[in-house]
Protein backbone atom coordinates (compact mmCIF):
# COMPACT_ATOMS: atom_id res chain seq x y z
CA UNK A 1 0.00 0.00 0.00
CA UNK A 2 1.58 3.49 -1.11
CA UNK A 3 -1.21 5.64 -0.83
CA UNK A 4 -2.94 6.76 2.68
CA UNK A 5 -5.82 3.81 2.64
CA UNK A 6 -8.65 6.74 3.98
CA UNK A 7 -7.76 8.88 1.26
CA UNK A 8 -8.51 6.38 -1.39
CA UNK A 9 -11.72 5.27 0.77
CA UNK A 10 -12.88 8.67 0.53
CA UNK A 11 -11.95 9.12 -3.36
CA UNK A 12 -13.69 5.56 -3.81
CA UNK A 13 -16.74 7.52 -1.96
CA UNK A 14 -17.01 10.64 -3.72
CA UNK A 15 -16.73 8.87 -7.39
CA UNK A 16 -19.52 6.34 -6.58
CA UNK A 17 -21.69 8.69 -4.62
CA UNK A 18 -21.16 11.68 -7.82
CA UNK A 19 -22.73 8.58 -10.14
CA UNK A 20 -25.68 8.06 -7.87
CA UNK A 21 -26.59 11.28 -7.31
CA UNK A 22 -26.12 13.78 -10.61
CA UNK A 23 -28.95 11.99 -12.89
CA UNK A 24 -31.25 11.99 -9.73
CA UNK A 25 -30.39 15.85 -8.87
CA UNK A 26 -30.10 16.92 -13.05
CA UNK A 27 -33.75 15.27 -14.08
CA UNK A 28 -36.09 16.71 -12.14
CA UNK A 29 -39.20 16.82 -14.64
CA UNK A 30 -40.54 14.05 -16.07
CA UNK A 31 -39.08 13.01 -19.49
CA UNK A 32 -41.66 13.91 -22.11
CA UNK A 33 -39.91 11.79 -25.06
CA UNK A 34 -41.38 8.75 -25.97
CA UNK A 35 -37.85 7.11 -26.91
CA UNK A 36 -36.23 7.86 -23.76
CA UNK A 37 -39.20 7.02 -21.39
CA UNK A 38 -39.59 4.02 -23.21
CA UNK A 39 -35.55 3.48 -22.72
CA UNK A 40 -35.78 4.32 -18.91
CA UNK A 41 -38.81 2.17 -18.37
CA UNK A 42 -37.04 -1.47 -19.93
CA UNK A 43 -34.01 -0.43 -18.46
CA UNK A 44 -34.54 -2.15 -14.74
CA UNK A 45 -35.81 -5.06 -16.34
CA UNK A 46 -32.76 -5.05 -18.53
CA UNK A 47 -30.23 -4.46 -16.21
CA UNK A 48 -31.29 -7.11 -13.11
CA UNK A 49 -32.00 -9.88 -15.92
CA UNK A 50 -28.67 -9.25 -16.81
CA UNK A 51 -26.97 -9.25 -13.30
CA UNK A 52 -29.08 -12.32 -12.42
CA UNK A 53 -27.90 -14.80 -15.16
CA UNK A 54 -25.73 -16.34 -15.53
CA UNK A 55 -24.43 -14.66 -12.61
CA UNK A 56 -26.45 -17.00 -10.12
CA UNK A 57 -24.96 -19.84 -11.17
CA UNK A 58 -21.49 -19.35 -10.02
CA UNK A 59 -22.85 -17.99 -6.68
CA UNK A 60 -23.31 -21.34 -4.88
CA UNK A 61 -20.76 -23.95 -4.49
CA UNK A 62 -22.11 -26.01 -7.11
CA UNK A 63 -24.11 -25.17 -10.75
CA UNK A 64 -26.40 -26.98 -10.36
CA UNK A 65 -27.39 -25.82 -6.57
CA UNK A 66 -27.34 -22.49 -8.61
CA UNK A 67 -29.54 -23.68 -11.30
CA UNK A 68 -32.24 -25.10 -8.51
CA UNK A 69 -32.64 -22.18 -6.51
CA UNK A 70 -32.96 -20.20 -10.13
CA UNK A 71 -35.77 -22.11 -10.75
CA UNK A 72 -36.81 -22.18 -7.44
CA UNK A 73 -36.74 -18.22 -7.43
CA UNK A 74 -38.65 -18.38 -11.25
CA UNK A 75 -41.68 -20.68 -9.80
CA UNK A 76 -42.40 -19.12 -6.56
CA UNK A 77 -42.51 -15.56 -7.82
CA UNK A 78 -44.51 -16.65 -10.95
CA UNK A 79 -46.95 -17.98 -8.50
CA UNK A 80 -46.82 -14.64 -6.96
CA UNK A 81 -44.49 -14.73 -3.90
CA UNK A 82 -43.79 -12.51 -1.79
CA UNK A 83 -40.00 -10.49 -1.55
CA UNK A 84 -38.61 -12.16 1.55
CA UNK A 85 -40.46 -16.03 0.50
CA UNK A 86 -38.51 -16.01 -2.88
CA UNK A 87 -35.10 -14.60 -1.97
CA UNK A 88 -35.26 -17.73 1.40
CA UNK A 89 -36.96 -20.31 -0.92
CA UNK A 90 -34.46 -19.87 -3.07
CA UNK A 91 -31.57 -19.63 -0.65
CA UNK A 92 -33.40 -23.10 1.07
CA UNK A 93 -33.41 -25.18 -1.77
CA UNK A 94 -29.75 -24.28 -1.97
CA UNK A 95 -28.83 -25.28 1.11
CA UNK A 96 -30.99 -28.49 1.30
CA UNK A 97 -29.28 -29.26 -2.61
CA UNK A 98 -25.68 -28.62 -1.52
CA UNK A 99 -26.25 -31.76 1.28
CA UNK A 100 -26.35 -33.93 -1.10
CA UNK A 101 -23.69 -32.01 -3.68
CA UNK A 102 -20.93 -30.56 -2.01
CA UNK B 1 -48.97 11.86 5.40
CA UNK B 2 -46.90 10.91 8.31
CA UNK B 3 -48.70 7.74 8.63
CA UNK B 4 -47.96 7.11 5.03
CA UNK B 5 -44.36 7.68 5.45
CA UNK B 6 -44.27 5.27 8.73
CA UNK B 7 -46.04 2.55 6.31
CA UNK B 8 -43.68 2.99 3.66
CA UNK B 9 -40.77 3.06 6.06
CA UNK B 10 -42.00 -0.43 7.43
CA UNK B 11 -42.65 -1.67 4.54
CA UNK B 12 -39.26 -0.54 3.38
CA UNK B 13 -37.85 -2.33 6.53
CA UNK B 14 -39.19 -5.76 5.74
CA UNK B 15 -38.46 -5.65 2.01
CA UNK B 16 -34.71 -4.93 3.42
CA UNK B 17 -34.15 -7.81 5.49
CA UNK B 18 -33.30 -10.49 2.64
CA UNK B 19 -31.38 -7.83 1.28
CA UNK B 20 -29.52 -7.59 4.57
CA UNK B 21 -28.99 -11.13 4.87
CA UNK B 22 -27.97 -11.60 1.22
CA UNK B 23 -25.49 -8.78 1.98
CA UNK B 24 -24.17 -10.20 5.07
CA UNK B 25 -22.92 -13.27 3.05
CA UNK B 26 -20.96 -11.12 -0.03
CA UNK B 27 -20.08 -8.76 2.41
CA UNK B 28 -18.81 -11.35 4.91
CA UNK B 29 -16.55 -13.01 1.70
CA UNK B 30 -15.05 -9.17 0.87
CA UNK B 31 -13.88 -8.57 4.65
CA UNK B 32 -11.90 -12.02 4.24
CA UNK B 33 -10.64 -10.45 1.49
CA UNK B 34 -10.16 -6.89 2.94
CA UNK B 35 -8.53 -8.97 5.76
CA UNK B 36 -6.05 -10.93 3.34
CA UNK B 37 -4.40 -8.18 1.90
CA UNK B 38 -3.78 -6.55 5.40
CA UNK B 39 -6.52 -4.16 5.97
CA UNK B 40 -7.81 -3.48 9.82
CA UNK B 41 -11.66 -3.99 10.25
CA UNK B 42 -12.33 -0.58 11.04
CA UNK B 43 -10.76 1.12 7.58
CA UNK B 44 -12.76 -1.95 5.53
CA UNK B 45 -16.08 -1.29 7.68
CA UNK B 46 -15.70 2.46 6.83
CA UNK B 47 -14.74 1.98 3.25
CA UNK B 48 -18.60 -0.52 3.07
CA UNK B 49 -20.80 2.29 4.78
CA UNK B 50 -19.30 4.96 2.59
CA UNK B 51 -19.37 3.13 -0.91
CA UNK B 52 -22.14 0.54 -0.22
CA UNK B 53 -21.25 -1.37 -3.53
CA UNK B 54 -19.65 -4.85 -3.84
CA UNK B 55 -17.94 -5.08 -7.49
CA UNK B 56 -16.47 -1.28 -6.87
CA UNK B 57 -15.23 -2.56 -3.40
CA UNK B 58 -13.87 -5.73 -4.51
CA UNK B 59 -12.14 -4.34 -7.39
CA UNK B 60 -10.46 -1.47 -5.34
CA UNK B 61 -8.80 -4.11 -3.11
CA UNK B 62 -6.52 -5.30 -5.49
CA UNK B 63 -5.89 -1.80 -6.99
CA UNK B 64 -5.31 -0.34 -3.26
CA UNK B 65 -2.98 -4.18 -2.26
CA UNK B 66 -0.94 -3.03 -5.38
CA UNK B 67 -0.22 0.88 -4.90
CA UNK B 68 -2.52 2.08 -7.56
CA UNK B 69 -2.89 5.91 -8.30
CA UNK B 70 -5.99 7.60 -6.68
CA UNK B 71 -7.14 8.45 -10.26
CA UNK B 72 -6.49 5.12 -11.39
CA UNK B 73 -9.26 4.17 -8.23
CA UNK B 74 -11.40 6.90 -8.98
CA UNK B 75 -11.73 5.80 -12.95
CA UNK B 76 -12.39 1.95 -11.71
CA UNK B 77 -14.71 3.25 -9.72
CA UNK B 78 -16.52 5.64 -12.11
CA UNK B 79 -16.85 2.41 -14.82
CA UNK B 80 -17.92 -0.32 -12.55
CA UNK B 81 -20.35 1.78 -10.46
CA UNK B 82 -21.62 3.23 -13.75
CA UNK B 83 -24.61 1.16 -13.94
CA UNK B 84 -26.06 2.83 -11.26
CA UNK B 85 -26.23 6.32 -13.31
CA UNK B 86 -28.47 4.21 -15.45
CA UNK B 87 -30.34 3.22 -12.41
CA UNK B 88 -30.76 6.46 -10.94
CA UNK B 89 -31.87 8.03 -14.35
CA UNK B 90 -34.96 5.03 -13.86
CA UNK B 91 -35.63 5.83 -10.37
CA UNK B 92 -35.76 9.68 -11.37
CA UNK B 93 -38.76 9.32 -13.52
CA UNK B 94 -40.79 7.52 -10.55
CA UNK B 95 -40.22 9.64 -7.63
CA UNK B 96 -43.21 11.45 -6.04
CA UNK B 97 -43.84 15.16 -7.80
CA UNK B 98 -44.07 17.46 -5.03
CA UNK B 99 -40.82 15.91 -3.37
CA UNK B 100 -38.67 17.99 -1.33
CA UNK B 101 -34.97 17.92 -3.14
CA UNK B 102 -33.21 17.02 -0.09
CA UNK B 103 -34.26 13.47 -0.42
CA UNK B 104 -32.80 13.20 -3.42
CA UNK B 105 -29.57 14.13 -2.42
CA UNK B 106 -29.99 11.65 0.80
CA UNK B 107 -31.81 8.22 -1.18
CA UNK B 108 -29.31 9.16 -4.19
CA UNK B 109 -26.30 7.06 -0.90
CA UNK B 110 -28.43 3.75 -1.08
CA UNK B 111 -28.87 2.99 -4.71
CA UNK B 112 -27.27 -0.34 -4.83
CA UNK B 113 -28.56 -3.31 -7.22
CA UNK B 114 -30.54 -4.71 -5.11
CA UNK B 115 -32.20 -1.40 -3.16
CA UNK B 116 -32.74 -0.33 -6.51
CA UNK B 117 -34.42 -3.65 -7.90
CA UNK B 118 -36.84 -3.70 -4.75
CA UNK B 119 -37.77 0.03 -5.36
CA UNK B 120 -38.54 -0.69 -8.47
CA UNK B 121 -41.02 -3.32 -7.46
CA UNK B 122 -41.93 -1.29 -4.92
CA UNK B 123 -45.34 0.88 -7.14
CA UNK B 124 -45.37 3.12 -10.16
CA UNK B 125 -44.08 5.59 -7.90
CA UNK B 126 -41.32 5.19 -5.34
CA UNK B 127 -41.42 6.78 -1.72
CA UNK B 128 -38.36 8.04 -0.58
CA UNK B 129 -39.26 6.46 3.01
CA UNK B 130 -39.75 3.34 1.47
CA UNK B 131 -35.98 3.60 0.09
CA UNK B 132 -35.28 4.76 3.60
CA UNK B 133 -36.38 1.75 5.15
CA UNK B 134 -34.45 -1.05 3.21
CA UNK B 135 -31.38 1.43 3.38
CA UNK B 136 -31.53 1.26 7.03
CA UNK B 137 -31.33 -2.37 7.39
CA UNK B 138 -29.27 -3.17 4.22
CA UNK B 139 -26.37 -0.44 5.14
CA UNK B 140 -25.75 -1.47 8.47
CA UNK B 141 -25.79 -5.72 7.12
CA UNK B 142 -23.41 -4.70 4.60
CA UNK B 143 -21.15 -2.99 6.80
CA UNK B 144 -21.43 -5.14 10.06
CA UNK B 145 -20.47 -8.23 7.42
CA UNK B 146 -17.76 -6.30 6.15
CA UNK B 147 -16.12 -6.11 9.61
CA UNK B 148 -16.84 -9.43 10.80
CA UNK B 149 -15.15 -10.58 7.42
CA UNK B 150 -12.13 -9.32 8.83
CA UNK B 151 -12.54 -9.63 12.71
CA UNK B 152 -13.20 -13.40 12.34
CA UNK B 153 -12.20 -15.29 9.16
CA UNK B 154 -15.06 -18.51 9.65
CA UNK B 155 -17.41 -17.48 11.80
CA UNK B 156 -20.66 -18.26 9.38
CA UNK B 157 -19.52 -22.06 7.93
CA UNK B 158 -19.21 -22.24 3.74
CA UNK B 159 -22.97 -24.18 3.61
CA UNK B 160 -24.80 -21.22 5.04
CA UNK B 161 -22.58 -18.46 3.19
CA UNK B 162 -23.51 -20.26 -0.13
CA UNK B 163 -26.89 -20.60 0.21
CA UNK B 164 -27.34 -16.92 1.06
CA UNK B 165 -25.40 -15.66 -2.09
CA UNK B 166 -28.44 -16.29 -3.76
CA UNK B 167 -30.81 -14.27 -1.54
CA UNK B 168 -30.16 -11.58 -3.56
CA UNK B 169 -30.47 -13.07 -7.50
CA UNK B 170 -33.81 -14.07 -5.70
CA UNK B 171 -35.01 -10.46 -5.19
CA UNK B 172 -34.03 -9.62 -8.60
CA UNK B 173 -36.27 -12.38 -9.76
CA UNK B 174 -39.19 -12.06 -7.78
CA UNK B 175 -39.02 -8.28 -9.02
CA UNK B 176 -38.69 -8.89 -12.72
CA UNK B 177 -41.39 -12.05 -13.03
CA UNK B 178 -44.69 -10.35 -11.74
CA UNK B 179 -44.61 -7.38 -14.78
CA UNK B 180 -43.23 -10.23 -17.16
CA UNK B 181 -46.75 -12.35 -16.19
CA UNK B 182 -48.64 -9.17 -17.37
CA UNK B 183 -46.70 -7.62 -20.04
CA UNK B 184 -45.33 -10.30 -22.74
CA UNK B 185 -42.53 -7.17 -24.32
CA UNK B 186 -41.33 -7.34 -20.81
CA UNK B 187 -41.30 -10.64 -20.60
CA UNK B 188 -39.77 -11.28 -23.66
CA UNK B 189 -36.91 -8.55 -22.74
CA UNK B 190 -35.78 -10.80 -19.96
CA UNK B 191 -35.45 -13.84 -22.10
CA UNK B 192 -33.71 -11.62 -24.81
CA UNK B 193 -31.45 -9.86 -22.04
CA UNK B 194 -30.24 -13.30 -19.71
CA UNK B 195 -29.49 -15.07 -23.28
CA UNK B 196 -27.31 -12.08 -24.35
CA UNK B 197 -25.37 -11.91 -20.95
CA UNK B 198 -25.25 -15.27 -21.11
CA UNK B 199 -23.30 -15.28 -24.34
CA UNK B 200 -21.65 -11.85 -23.54
CA UNK B 201 -19.61 -13.98 -20.39
CA UNK B 202 -18.94 -16.68 -22.94
CA UNK B 203 -17.41 -15.78 -26.28
CA UNK B 204 -14.16 -14.75 -26.50
CA UNK B 205 -12.64 -11.67 -26.46
CA UNK B 206 -16.10 -10.07 -25.18
CA UNK B 207 -15.74 -12.38 -22.39
CA UNK B 208 -13.36 -10.55 -20.95
CA UNK B 209 -15.02 -7.67 -20.75
CA UNK B 210 -15.34 -6.36 -16.47
CA UNK B 211 -19.01 -7.43 -15.25
CA UNK B 212 -19.87 -3.71 -14.42
CA UNK B 213 -18.82 -3.18 -18.10
CA UNK B 214 -21.19 -6.03 -19.60
CA UNK B 215 -24.06 -4.46 -17.77
CA UNK B 216 -23.95 -1.29 -19.18
CA UNK B 217 -22.87 -2.37 -22.47
CA UNK B 218 -25.85 -4.45 -22.83
CA UNK B 219 -28.47 -2.67 -20.88
CA UNK B 220 -27.53 0.54 -22.97
CA UNK B 221 -27.95 -1.60 -26.09
CA UNK B 222 -30.96 -4.09 -25.64
CA UNK B 223 -33.48 -1.13 -23.56
CA UNK B 224 -32.40 0.34 -26.72
CA UNK B 225 -33.44 -1.69 -29.04
CA UNK B 226 -36.75 -2.39 -27.09
CA UNK B 227 -37.39 2.02 -26.84
CA UNK B 228 -37.11 1.54 -30.94
CA UNK B 229 -39.22 -1.42 -31.26
CA UNK B 230 -41.69 -1.22 -28.80
CA UNK B 231 -42.12 2.14 -27.21
CA UNK B 232 -44.20 2.58 -24.31
CA UNK B 233 -47.89 2.72 -25.29
CA UNK B 234 -49.55 6.88 -24.85
CA UNK B 235 -52.47 4.58 -23.07
CA UNK B 236 -49.94 3.23 -20.34
CA UNK B 237 -48.24 6.31 -19.37
CA UNK B 238 -51.95 7.96 -19.06
CA UNK B 239 -53.04 5.11 -16.95
CA UNK B 240 -49.89 5.25 -14.78
CA UNK B 241 -50.68 8.84 -14.25
CA UNK B 242 -54.05 8.33 -12.72
CA UNK B 243 -52.30 5.19 -10.53
CA UNK B 244 -50.17 8.34 -9.62
CA UNK B 245 -52.87 10.50 -8.75
CA UNK B 246 -55.29 8.09 -7.68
Amino acid sequence: MKGNLYVYILVMAVVTYFIRVLPLTLIRKPIKNRFIRSFLYYVPYVTLSVMTFPGILSATSSVYSGAAGLLAALILAFFGASLFKVAVGACGIVFLLELFLV
Amino acid sequence: MEINRRAWYIRGVRDGIPIALGYLAVSFTLGIAAGNMGMASFPAALMSLTNVTSAGEFAALGLISAGAAYMEVAGTQLIINLRYCLMSCALSQKLPRKMPFYHRLLMAYGITDEIFGIAIGSGKVVDPFYLYGAISVAVPGWTFGTWLGVASGNILPGRVLSALNVALYGMFIAVIVPPARKEKIVAGMIGASMAASFLFSHLPLIGGLSSGMRIILLTVVIAGAGAVLFPVHEEEEKEEEKEVQG
